[in-house]
């Protein structure tokens, strides 16, 4: 039973990594592949009707990369679409990331374990409370 | 059963699908995938309207080449003014369930063409479920307008296979250097094959591998008025998908104009009903047979035959009086 599938965007191992893991765990996950733009992430959730979408970013982009794809999803309609992510992003910007739709940062060092239990309870709770879907 | 509420909910979805809302289109996916019961719902909607794609099955070993040639082609349809739906199907691991779709990664160029719609889907464990669920997928795509639908599945398995019985015409994508598995390689993906690309032809052995492809379609050739082309492609470089799609197109003609069309849109009708049907009378017989676990445990011990244990089953789900004898 799949519980979630996540467009990846992934510029390091780290997101393969994450991938690998959550299809451990049983989540069905689309990777996308490198260098995705705002739009082709929104595209490519909204065509794979995913729970959850995680971006991995390491360059200094993260605040627009974030921040974009949240508008974006708004825009389609997809707000009740969990959006997180990880990279290295600095400790003082996840509060203002968050204010922009972010549900949760993984900063490194998150283990994988971790990520798997907090994606699994958002996942159910979304559902619990989503729109008959 | 749905209640009315979620009925009319249904209804709506479809309405908005239909009218090109790919958000409801990609909803109506998910349902297809995992929900059985609004499943009939959905195809007696859809069905009808889902006639006039081309569908196009891509298959072959992993790794081949089968995204990135998918990707190329469905460049050049769009450049033809075409629509494109991508179903691109990967099985999923049967131990947890989860799995890792990959496919995408090759066609990014499409992600931001609005006149491209991909989905891709895995197995979840379900033996023949997928087949089923995939040529439901295919078939709304088509209704939701497009005008061509390729399938990628990868060719190891049957069940794999099984997946692009519903596409008009099938490729399948071979690469230099299986040598002599041509020979030896498994009969149902050879078979599936109305057009071979011979993809990576950058690769040393690409005219061999072409030279053993066309022995064997002479050797085995039936007689029939179709000879599979075989095609050179470089998926990565775009080389050969000209070709490839001329071949596409000679493949539909010939479809439609020797009657070969129906006959084959006929023996699809067969297998989806029959596939249908199969899981109804399964489900039929789960809800109506207990015991069902428990003729399984005793022909597992080999208490009892499956044989007996079917008949036992069948007249105790009331559904005939006899068992089948
Ligand atoms: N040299 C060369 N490499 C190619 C060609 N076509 C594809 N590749 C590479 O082969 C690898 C696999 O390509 P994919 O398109 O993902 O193959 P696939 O058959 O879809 O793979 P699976 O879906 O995993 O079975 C990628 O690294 C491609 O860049 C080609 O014509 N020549
Ligand atoms: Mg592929």
């Amino acid at each position: 039973m799949v519980i979630a599938k996540a467009g990846m965007d992934g510029h390091d191992r780290g997101a393969k990594v994450v991938a690998r893991v959550l299809r451990d765990a049983g989540f069905e996950v689309i990777y996308t592949g490198l260098y995705q733009t705002p739009e082709s992430i929104v595209a490519t959730a909204l065509q794979e009707d995913a729970d959850a979408v995680g971006i991995s970013v390491l360059s200094a982009a993260h605040k627009h990369v974030f921040s974009e794809t949240a508008r974006e999803m708004r825009q389609q309609g997809l707000d009740d679409v969990i959006l997180f992510g990880g990279g290295i992003i600095p400790p003082g910007d996840v509060e203002w990331l968050e204010q922009q739709g972010v549900r949760r940062l993984f900063l490194p060092g998150t283990s994988g374990p971790e990520i798997v239990a907090w994606l699994q309870q958002a996942v159910s709770a979304q559902r619990a409370s989503g729109s008959g879907g | 059963m749905e209640g009315p509420e979620e009925h009319s909910s249904l209804a709506a979805l479809l309405d908005r699908a239909l009218a090109g809302d790919g958000r409801s289109a990609a909803r109506l996916m998910t349902l297809l995938e995992s929900d059985v019961d609004a499943t009939p719902a959905i195809m007696s909607r859809i069905y009808p309207l889902a006639g006039h794609a081309q569908v196009i099955g891509v298959t072959g070993p992993p790794g081949a080449g089968k995204s990135s040639l998918v990707d190329k082609l469905a460049a050049a349809f769009r450049a033809q003014g075409k629509t494109v739906g991508i179903v691109a199907v990967d099985p999923s691991s049967p131990f947890t369930g989860g799995a890792l779709l990959g496919d995408r990664i090759r066609m990014q160029g499409r992600f931001s063409d609005p006149g491209v719609f991909i989905r891709s889907m895995a197995s979840r464990g379900q033996p023949g479920g997928l087949a089923k669920a995939s040529q439901n997928v295919v078939a709304l795509m088509a209704a939701t307008g497009k005008d061509t639908v390729i399938i990628e599945t990868v060719g190891v398995g049957q069940e794999e296979i099984d997946v692009v019985r519903v596409a008009d015409t099938t490729v399948v994508v071979l690469v230099p250097g299986l040598g002599d598995a041509v020979q030896t390689m498994k009969a149902g993906l050879l078979e599936a094959a109305d057009v071979f690309a011979v993809n990576k032809a950058d690769y040393e052995g690409a005219e061999r591998l072409v030279k053993d492809l066309e022995l064997m379609l002479h050797l085995g050739s039936s007689g029939s008025a179709w000879s599979p082309p075989i095609v050179k492609t470089i998926a990565t470089e775009g080389s050969g998908v000209d070709q490839l799609v001329g071949s596409l197109a000679g493949h539909f003609d010939y479809l439609q104009g020797s009657g070969e069309y129906l006959k084959r849109r006929r023996r699809a009708a067969v297998a989806e009903i029959d596939g249908v049907l199969r899981g109804q009378l399964m489900s039929a017989i789960a809800r109506r047979v207990p015991a069902f676990d428990v003729y399984a445990s005793q022909v597992a011990e080999r208490k009892c035959d499956p044989y007996t244990a079917a008949d036992r089953i069948l007249r105790e789900s009331g559904l005939t009086a006899e068992g089948l004898g």
